[in-house]
């Protein structure tokens, strides 16, 4: 089997609060290969920007191994960590703050590369900037200007202008389309998957959005409260979904397709529970309409059939 | 034909602002009757919070400007009433549910205080006891324990603040409520739950509701008429049936089908809708979506088209006017 290009083992990640240790990420194992995406999608508070953190090494992890191309990056010292972070890159969600405002839009891109100094001299760097900006879709005009100047689906092709500039081979999308109209977040999609296409690029696509999930990832993994609670292919999952949360998930979604209307809903119970020392059970039981005795032991993340885990007792 | 609650007929509203003048509405036009739910589709800068703002006329002072139209509730010519009036309408009549659960409610007085002093404001004939009940009530409707209503907004989650919100919209019992982008800063399965909530005290109390949104499936699911508004602008209307099975659309309303991915259907690729958002402060003469349209020929970029109806289904493009004929 080929070797994925990165891999969580059992990664961990927790806070130390004033109420207890916050299990932010739980025993994630993910995998993700060259040229593909991973989705990973559910409600604010589950985890899924601390792992894509985590996984930056913006943030340490608590326990557990990260493998780049089978390396575990969690041992590399600071000088290591600069070479790997020239593969790995990030998008940001908000486009208005994660940009320099007081750098122009030129030398927001040309910074990545300063810093590491993989394109060297002054007139080789301009040219690669006026390249990434073609291929993310801006316009020359656009180098001396600055941030405040964009509305946001610009700003976020400059955002990832920047994570382009160092050639990396994996990108951690952090809801790069969540704050953009319909049809400016159908741009950055379509620009997102063309670069995929051509560079053979792998994403992990952190989102709340289940339709844009759908279209862009080969494989999804669905959070709840720190754990992946269901991971499969993206035919697969949307095709069958077996654990509880999922499915209310799925159910949740408001479509444009008449013919769901009047479809039975499940509305769950409830908001999210606190990740603050949760007790050892299933963590979606409080909310689940199936929860027995049973879900107070700690659930497994189990392969039900070929490549579908499912976080259930229930699921045989 | 019967009275509408609401009629909007040909709303001019600006910002006159230092750099410019910024037209956000620019001859909106429309009608809700009693008991309706309509939901109103656009993007950023469309004019759909002025819309909003203009029927409780709270547009912001010395900025915003009516220059012309009519806005009529009830028989009530809402541009020349005065700000006794006003009260009058304002949360008795006419309530709205804010976008940001967050920053709508007072954080320094508690909860059951704030849907206390609607009743106060409103009516005065209730005395405490009537009203501290009332107040009980409707929490318990929107699913807050009656237990918590002496505790501060800090204290509750999104969810919860948005079902304050809409306690506090309710407690009136309103003809009309305006919901501007109720959801929008709420996840999915706490979406699901207000929405649902909405609708059902909606039913209850057979209240009018305008609600504002840039989700389409939103309005697919809640909604029973919606219009689509750009550039400050009606540009297409009718029931979610008509707009929504796609047969004939404006290519706008077209163009955000195809922008958004789907659930069931797969595409290989999204289809955007090319250029951006016409400059408020720069409108073009004719039609306002031309410059962005693969259907524009030259009537469009000179003369404004009109609505062209078939039925209770209309759209503003000259295309419906050689295509239906009628």
């Amino acid at each position: 089997m080929q070797t994925p290009l990165i891999e969580t083992v059992n990664l961990k990640k927790y806070f130390n609060t004033p109420k207890g240790l916050l299990h932010a990420v739980d025993d994630v194992n993910i995998k993700i290969n060259e040229g593909e995406t991973l989705g990973v999608v559910g409600e604010s508070g589950c985890g899924k920007s601390t792992l894509g953190r985590t996984m930056m090494r913006l943030i340490d992890a608590t326990e557990g191994q990260i493998l780049y191309k089978g390396e575990n990056i969690l041992n590399y010292n600071k000088k290591q960590m600069k070479q790997i972070h020239t593969s790995m890159q990030m998008i940001f969600q908000d486009p208005f703050t994660s940009l320099n405002p007081r750098l122009s839009v030129g030398d927001i891109i040309a910074e990545p590369m300063k810093v590491v100094r993989n394109v060297k001299g002054k007139e080789a760097i301009r040219q690669k900037v006026q390249e990434l900006m073609d291929m993310c879709g801006l316009p020359d005009r656009y180098y001396n200007i600055y941030p405040h100047e964009l509305d946001g689906g610009r700003r976020q092709r400059v955002g990832l202008a920047r994570a382009l500039a160092l050639d990396p081979r994996f990108i951690v999308c952090d809801e790069p389309v969540s704050a953009l109209d319909v049809s400016i977040q159908a741009q950055i999609i379509n620009l997102l998957m063309d670069l995929q296409d051509k560079e053979g690029l792998a994403y992990m696509f952190i989102t709340h959005d289940l339709c844009v999930v759908r279209h862009i990832s080969n494989y999804i993994a669905v959070m709840y409260l720190g754990q992946v609670v269901e991971y499969a292919a993206r035919n697969e999952l949307f095709t069958h979904q077996y654990h509880p949360y999922t499915k209310a998930l799925l159910s949740a979604i408001p479509t444009t397709d008449l013919s769901r209307r009047g479809r039975e809903r499940q509305l769950l119970q409830g908001e999210v529970g606190n990740p603050v020392n949760p007790k050892p059970g299933c963590r979606f039981a409080s909310r689940c309409q199936y929860a027995s005795e049973a879900c107070q032991e700690p659930q497994e993340l189990r392969e039900v059939s070929a490549g579908h885990f499912v976080r259930c007792h229930l699921i045989k | 034909m019967g009275e509408h609650l609401l009629e909007i007929e040909n709303l001019h509203v600006q910002y006159n602002t230092d750099e410019a003048v910024v037209n956000a509405l620019n001859g909106l036009t429309l009608t809700l009757d009693k008991g309706e739910s309509l939901g109103v589709v656009g993007e950023t800068g469309a004019g759909k919070s002025t819309m909003a703002l203009s029927i409780l006329k709270l547009l912001p002072a010395k900025v915003g400007e009516i220059t012309k139209g009519s806005i009529t509730y009830d028989g009530t010519d809402i541009i020349a009433a005065d700000n006794h009036t006003m009260r009058g309408i304002r949360g008795a009549r006419i309530a709205m549910i804010f976008q940001d659960p967050m920053t709508s409610l007072d954080p320094i007085m508690t909860v059951g205080d704030q849907i206390y002093e609607v009743l106060e404001l409103h009516f005065p004939q209730m005395n405490q006891a009537e009203k501290n009940q009332r107040v009980d009530e409707i929490l318990e409707l929107v699913g807050i324990q009656k237990s918590r209503r002496n505790e501060y907004p800090h204290k509750f989650s999104g969810g919860m603040k948005q079902r304050i919100g809409i306690a506090m919209a309710l407690v009136a019992e309103p003809e009309l409520l305006l919901a501007d982008e109720p959801t929008t800063a709420l996840d999915v399965t706490i979406q699901a739950q207000i929405l649902h909530l909405m609708r059902e005290l909606q039913k209850k109390y057979n209240t009018a509701m305008i609600l504002i949104t840039h989700d389409l499936g939103v309005v697919a699911e809640f909604c029973e008429n919606v219009v689509v508004v750009y550039a400050g602008e009606v540009i297409e209307q009718g029931s979610v049936e008509e707009v929504f099975t796609r047969e004939k659309n404006h290519p706008y309303t077209e163009g955000l089908f195809n922008s958004i991915p789907d659930l069931t259907t797969d595409v290989d690729r999204l289809i955007p809708i090319p250029g951006f958002m016409t400059d408020p402060t720069n409108l073009p003469k004719g039609c306002k979506f031309a410059s962005r349209c693969s259907y524009c020929t030259d009537i469009c970029r000179t003369e404004a088209p009109p609505m062209f109806a078939e039925g209770t289904h209309s759209i503003k493009c000259f295309l419906f006017q050689q295509k239906g004929g009628e």
